[in-house]
């Protein structure tokens, strides 16, 4: 009964997002001015969010109550999950996820009804119809290919389980995260649209407060597309064994693709609103994004990229999310096209200025879009115009990125030490040339002491250092007018932190990626209870195995003290777990987190009456994780300004 | 979630460990370049992960492969060249340089020059006329 509640809803929803899509543009013909679409989009925006809300709550209902009679909570579910899973779940699989991110979309719409009226009632309009007819594309989806409370009868007594390997806490929360990031790009897209749709009726002649509005929404969605991403990797580094945080796998580079893209318009959006240039890339890059993100989906859910693997792929779910994509992303293009000459002429500027850095910045991140795109689709073309299967993977991107990345960092540091309009580097030579010389000779010391192979490795170590170095030039350059009343620092500007929080943020991340790839080491070992290992000047002692029961698994748990070093006394347990229901086995390895390294344990199968383990000694590997969340963080007090400059 | 997927079918199988005791190597260098290879090369059975990754018994095939090639003195380009001999193109996670592959490598230094190129004219272009 609450199962068909939820499903009522959510054709209630379809309706009302159809008629929040064209209404509007049928209001706005009879009242140009735009507040009777206004006021229309924005109840029906609020009312969406309501109905899909009520969909999510009745499928969550269905999960937590373990009703085998739906189709997704047999397929995904079973009685005998801890509570956090069955919830989790509920996005653990296709329908769920989809509906999901239909929600975060609603909320985003609704969201932005809120502040509508901060803008002009036409371009609210634009805006929110635009995000009526994605809803009605994605609703519709959801309802006619996808439905997640289609039933199954009779209802069978037991579920199916969730892939052991996604009961994990860091999962639970990676697909919402990843999602807000993706859905709100949504926004800037329809930010674009709406801007192009009134370009030339701005009263001042300059038609770039787009910009300005739509700059805290790119923010948000950065900020939860980094956060969901780092925390996707870091789940692939705890729970598959090894210590990999990043594969280049196809679908990483679905998440990747908006990212960088995503950043690019994130700086470009600050040119165009501070210097009403650059307004026709922006317009471009924000349509680009949401395709990307788009696409991010459409690779994922079809089966384009993986054949029989990830979960419930069907071709008719591919084609209808392909006809999605090319819909939006052909129609957003063509509106580009024709409206484009309606915008004012961009303003001037000069090569050595804030904004001369900014469009640099960009096109390095486009061309490292282009390059994820490439390799991620160039397999898939050369195989369909039967030119040979290749294979494109981990080594071509690390051999393509290392060198975009040196140039790249070494120029993100002077962006914002230089003044917009017309910089001059000559006031700031002794420090740049300082923190060049700091760089280099900490790389050099670095490489030297510990060893590092080839050129192109300590030009990365210095680019990171640069980074780090030029992050905290700038911090103390905004910082300095506020000298007095630096111990006062909740009271400080937060635009001082933004861009010194983020870009240093890229520093320690590039320098964790670093270090840990350079300067891992690994030991294979069949073990004896009492047997001494020596790793990374640590001496471990295996001291045996023990059997344990979880909630919903058993488990065999080896014990690992350290006889030396500072964790003297102390223990590692990694597990091999066992799921009964899922008939399937994960490894649980044991890591001790330091912010130096991370020792990390795998335990194995028998060998010859002795214990297979596998330790790994990944040094600095946390800064990965640290610098995306400082990246975050920049992110975070960029948004905090904006809110308060409009309060 | 969809991020971490497709990982995910390879390991419900079997969960990855590569290498296993006894299989690596005394000698360090050749090792060290065994274990560069191992990870340019695909694993055919497990779609997405190098040899040097996974646990599958093709995967331990072609590492000893590679290891007994290496101790013979093959070099590196001899022993990717008996692996595309074997089982094609495919297996090769860092694409070799030829027409068919041309445009992937050149992508990046095209895409970097075309933005340079409009960079440098949209800066000329706007310092010609007078600012604001």
């Amino acid at each position: 009964m609450i199962a068909e509640l939820g499903h009522f809803v959510l054709v209630l929803a379809l309706v009302v997002a159809l008629a929040q899509a064209l209404l509007p543009i049928y209001l706005l013909r009879r009242e140009p001015s735009g507040g009777l679409a206004v006021a229309f989009a924005a109840r029906a925006s609020y009312l969406q969010v309501m109905l899909i809300g009520l969909s999510f709550a009745a499928l969550t209902y269905a999960f937590v109550r373990s009703d085998f009679s739906l189709k997704v909570v047999f397929a995904n579910s079973h009685a005998a999950k801890p509570m956090i899973y069955k919830i989790a779940g509920v996005w653990g699989n296709h329908e769920g996820s989809m509906l999901l991110w239909t929600l975060i979309l609603a909320a985003y719409g609704a969201a932005f009804a809120r502040t509508a009226k901060n803008m002009p009632a036409r371009f609210s309009s634009f805006v929110m119809a635009t995000q009526g007819l994605l809803g009605s594309a994605f609703l519709s989806f959801l309802l006619f290919t996808s439905n997640p409370f289609a039933r199954l009868l009779p209802a069978p007594f037991a579920g199916q389980g969730l892939t052991p390997i996604l009961q994990d806490p860091a999962l639970a929360a990676h697909p919402p995260l990843l999602y807000a990031g993706y859905v709100g790009f949504s926004m800037s897209f329809a930010f674009a649209i709406a801007a192009l749709a009134t370009a030339g009726e701005a009263a001042d002649g300059r038609d770039n407060a787009w910009a300005r509005w739509m700059r805290p929404w790119i923010l948000t969605a950065w900020i939860f597309l980094t956060l969901g991403i780092a925390l996707g990797s870091y789940w692939a580094y705890y729970e598959l064994g090894w210590g990999g945080f990043w594969f280049w796998d196809p679908v990483e580079n679905a998440s990747l693709m908006p990212w960088l893209a995503g950043t690019a318009l994130l700086h470009s959006a600050l040119v165009a609103e501070t210097r009403d240039t650059l307004k026709r890339w922006t317009l471009l890059l924000a349509i680009v994004t949401f395709a990307l993100s788009l696409s991010g989906t459409f690779l994922v859910r079809s089966g384009v990229l993986t054949s029989v693997h990830a979960f419930a792929n069907d071709p008719e779910r591919g084609i209808y999310i392909l006809a999605i994509l090319v819909g939006f992303t052909a129609g957003a293009l063509a509106l580009y096209a024709y409206r484009l000459p309606k915008l004012t002429p961009d303003g001037a500027f000069q090569p050595i200025s804030r904004e001369g850095l900014l469009l640099t910045n960009n096109i390095f991140l486009a061309t490292a879009t282009v390059t994820v795109f490439v390799g991620t689709i160039y397999p898939l073309v050369l195989d369909g115009l039967g030119l040979g299967k290749i294979s494109v993977g981990a080594p071509y991107f690390n051999a393509v990125f290392a060198p975009l990345a040196v140039p790249f960092a070494l120029l993100v540091p002077l962006g914002p030490l230089l003044n917009w309009r017309q910089g001059q580097l000559a006031p700031l030579k002794p420090w740049l040339v300082m923190g060049a010389v700091a760089a280099l000779l900490l790389s050099l010391i670095l490489v030297l002491l510990r060893g590092a192979p080839s050129i192109m490795v300590l030009a990365l170590f210095t680019a990171s250092f640069w980074l780090v170095l030029g992050a905290g030039l700038d911090l103390g350059r905004k910082l300095a007018p506020h000298r007095a009343k630096l111990w006062r620092f909740w009271r400080l500007p937060s635009t001082a932190f933004a861009a010194p929080l983020a870009h240093g943020g890229l520093g320690v991340l590039m320098l964790g990626i670093l270090a840990a790839t350079q300067w891992r080491e690994e030991i294979v070992v069949a073990a004896s209870p009492g047997q001494e290992i020596d790793i990374a000047s640590i001496t471990l002692r295996y001291d045996g195995l023990r059997e344990i029961d979880g909630p919903n698994y058993r488990s065999e748990q080896a014990r690992l003290s350290y006889l030396t070093g500072p964790h003297a006394g102390s223990h590692l347990f990694p597990e091999r777990r066992f799921y009964e229901a899922e008939r399937s086995q994960t490894t649980e390895a044991a890591i001790t987190t330091d912010l130096t390294a991370h020792l990390y344990a795998v335990v194995g199968e028998t060998a010859n009456d002795k214990r297979v383990l596998r330790i790994w000694y990944h040094p600095y590997v946390a800064f990965i994780w640290l610098g995306a969340v400082l990246m975050a963080a920049g992110g975070g007090f960029g948004l905090r300004t904006r809110l308060r400059r409009r309060a | 979630m969809m991020g971490r997927l497709l990982l995910v079918a390879c390991f419900w199988v079997t969960p990855i460990w590569a290498l296993d005791p006894g299989e690596a190597l005394t000698n360090p260098e050749l090792e060290t370049r065994a274990r560069a290879l191992s990870q340019e090369l695909r694993c055919l059975v497990c779609q997405n992960q190098s040899i040097d990754d996974s646990d599958a018994p093709l995967a331990r095939d072609l590492r000893q492969m590679v290891r007994t090639r290496l101790l013979a003195g093959d070099s590196d380009a001899q022993i990717r060249a008996a692996v595309v001999a074997r089982y094609g193109e495919f297996a090769l996670f860092r694409p070799r340089l030829a027409s068919h592959t041309a445009l992937l490598w050149a992508m990046p230094i095209l895409i970097l020059l075309l933005g340079g190129f409009f960079g440098f004219r949209l800066m000329r272009q706007n310092t010609s006329t007078p600012p604001q």
